[in-house]
């Protein structure tokens, strides 16, 4: 068996795409976060709850109509963006002209209300949801094996929030987007239906973390904590990658899954805490956090 | 063709206009003279709706838009370079000239606008904050002549101005009118006002107090220096 620092090569390989998938995850979620807090200054606590929703509506589309995995990946996000629309214009579009710590509890309320919800329902010990017939299996690489639906997962991940990133940074929408976070009045007179794109900006964030929930539906039992888990440890990689960047927010999530699948195989008992650690430090060296612009 | 009669605007629980009266004709320029303090920024921004409060009347074209919100305004075709420019920092210049959607016909295209100001074409890909304070001004003039919109609220272009871009201001307003602009501008200068404009309204404390036709400008040239305390 090949070595590297005296470490097993296919467990440090093995480690390396646990951590990319983490990072998916971590990248996907913070994304959708990074998005809404541009736009509507609002930190989305129910992005968890929304993440978890998403991985349900694949189970319920599955299980009750019989669509596959490939109809949830497209009908999941559709229909908890359509929810998210709902939530914007009834309870969120209050928000906006009061104190932010309003929207954090607002948010928290929606998190503990669906996760209730779907608990009583479905209860706490989670839901199997297969890996789809043609992404099963996996391929051996020759240093180690890959499962096919994880770099799957990888290859999604990348490829959206690369997708994401573009639209935002070199299209006219995109240049909407940027506008309307600066001074939303001034784009407002310009003639653009800012509470309207306000309004499909959370819609867009939260179809995003939807999107992730149905990729994490195979890899993690379909469960109603599977986000309160999740959300943790994104908010630590939002500080970290910087308040509302979206590029810190990609590269900070994807990195801090490798570094914590990398302190998996080096040093197993911080693996739990390493991202906490680095949010401090970075905390400290950089208030603002790594892609953030002083205030 | 723009009439405001009576219009009132508040900040929070401060009463700033108590009731602007005034008319713009298709084709003019009109300025808003008064002192620091009188009301004129507000006076533009409560037509495009950009004010938490007001009240009264302002007719664009046979069409009440006091209840509209501003993004109805601009497409009823009243575009605004506002006072502190409004340039965004998060977008090139290029981006920047094109974020306001064409409303309508009629817009200037981008050759044009470069020929206007030269300096924009050459800036194109520079971050919009990173410009002079003249090429910003440009910058905020130009981006609302693509849009189709005739109407144009300046707010105070020549503020703190080398003295040849404050010319190049000039032509470019004097360009817009002969282009079937119709432009409301706002002034501390009145000796730049006299050179572009039709007719100047003074006014003090929220209110219109006085019109002089620009033909008469140098006959009531003491009484101006009174309103404006120069
Ligand atoms: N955002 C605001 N909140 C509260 N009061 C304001 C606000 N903006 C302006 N005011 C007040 O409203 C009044 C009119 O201000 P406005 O900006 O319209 O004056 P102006 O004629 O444009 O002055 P200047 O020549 O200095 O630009 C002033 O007394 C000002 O203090
Ligand atoms: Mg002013």
């Amino acid at each position: 068996m090949f070595m590297i620092f005296g470490y097993p090569v296919a467990l440090l390989f093995g480690q390396l795409l646990l951590g990319l998938i983490n990072g998916a995850f971590y990248a996907l979620l913070s994304l959708g976060l990074a998005i809404i807090f541009g736009m509507l200054n609002i930190i989305n606590f129910a992005h968890g709850a929304l993440f978890m929703v998403g991985a349900f509506v694949a189970w319920m589309l599955q299980n009750y109509l019989g669509l596959d995995y490939w109809w949830a990946l497209i009908l999941s996000p559709l229909i908890v963006g359509a929810f998210a629309v709902v939530l914007e214009k009834t309870v969120i579009c209050r928000l906006y002209r009061i104190d932010h710590l309003y929207g954090l509890l607002l948010t928290f309320g929606l998190a503990l209300i669906l996760e209730g919800l779907f608990r009583n329902e479905y209860g706490s010990s989670g839901l199997p949801y297969r890996i789809p017939q043609a992404l099963s299996g996996g391929a051996n690489l020759g240093f180690m094996f890959m499962p096919l639906y994880r770099g799957w997962v990888v290859l999604v991940a990348v490829v959206t929030c690369l997708a994401v990133w573009l639209v935002i940074e070199k299209t006219s929408i995109g240049a909407k987007l940027r506008a309307a976070t600066e001074n939303p009045g001034l784009v407002q007179a310009f003639g653009v239906n800012v509470p309207r794109m306000i309004t499909l900006t959370y819609a867009a964030g939260v179809a995003l973390a939807a999107f992730a929930g149905v990729l994490a539906a195979p890899i993690y039992s379909v469960n109603p904590n599977m986000g309160s888990n999740l959300i943790i440890v994104v908010f630590a990689v939002v500080v970290i990658g910087g308040m509302g960047s979206i590029l810190g927010s990609i590269v900070t999530g994807f990195g801090l899954g490798v570094a914590e699948g990398l302190t998996k195989v080096f040093y197993p008992q911080a693996s739990a805490t390493v991202i906490f650690v680095v949010m401090v430090i970075v905390l400290l060296a950089r208030p603002a956090g790594l892609f953030g612009k002083a205030a | 063709m723009f009439e405001v009669k009576g219009l009132e605007a508040w900040y929070g629980e401060s009463h700033v206009l108590h009731g602007v009266d005034f008319q713009v004709g298709e084709g003019e320029v009109v300025t808003l003279l008064g002192r620091n303090g009188a009301g004129k920024t507000t006076t533009m921004k409560s037509i495009m709706g950009l004010v938490p409060r007001r009240r009264g009347s302002i007719i664009y074209k046979g069409r009440e838009t006091v209840k509209m919100r501003p993004d109805e305004v601009a497409k009823s075709g009243i575009a605004i370079c506002p006072e502190e420019r409004g340039i965004f920092a998060g977008l090139n210049v290029t981006e920047n000239l094109m974020l306001p959607p064409v409303i309508g016909p009629g817009g200037l295209d981008l050759p044009t606008i470069y020929a206007l100001f030269p300096n924009l074409k050459e800036r194109a890909a520079s971050q919009g904050t990173k410009l002079s304070g003249g090429e910003q001004q440009m910058l905020a003039i130009g981006r609302i002549l693509r849009t189709g919109a005739k109407f144009l609220l300046l707010d105070e272009p020549t503020e703190g101005l080398a003295p040849v871009i404050v010319q190049q201001i000039g032509r470019t307003i004097r360009e817009l009118r002969t282009r079937g602009f119709t432009v409301l501008l706002v002034e501390q200068n009145f000796r730049f006002a006299a050179t572009v404009a039709d007719r100047h309204y003074v006014m003090e404390h929220g209110r219109v107090i006085d019109m002089i036709p620009n033909s008469e400008i140098e006959a009531k040239m003491d009484k101006l220096h009174e309103y404006l305390g120069v």
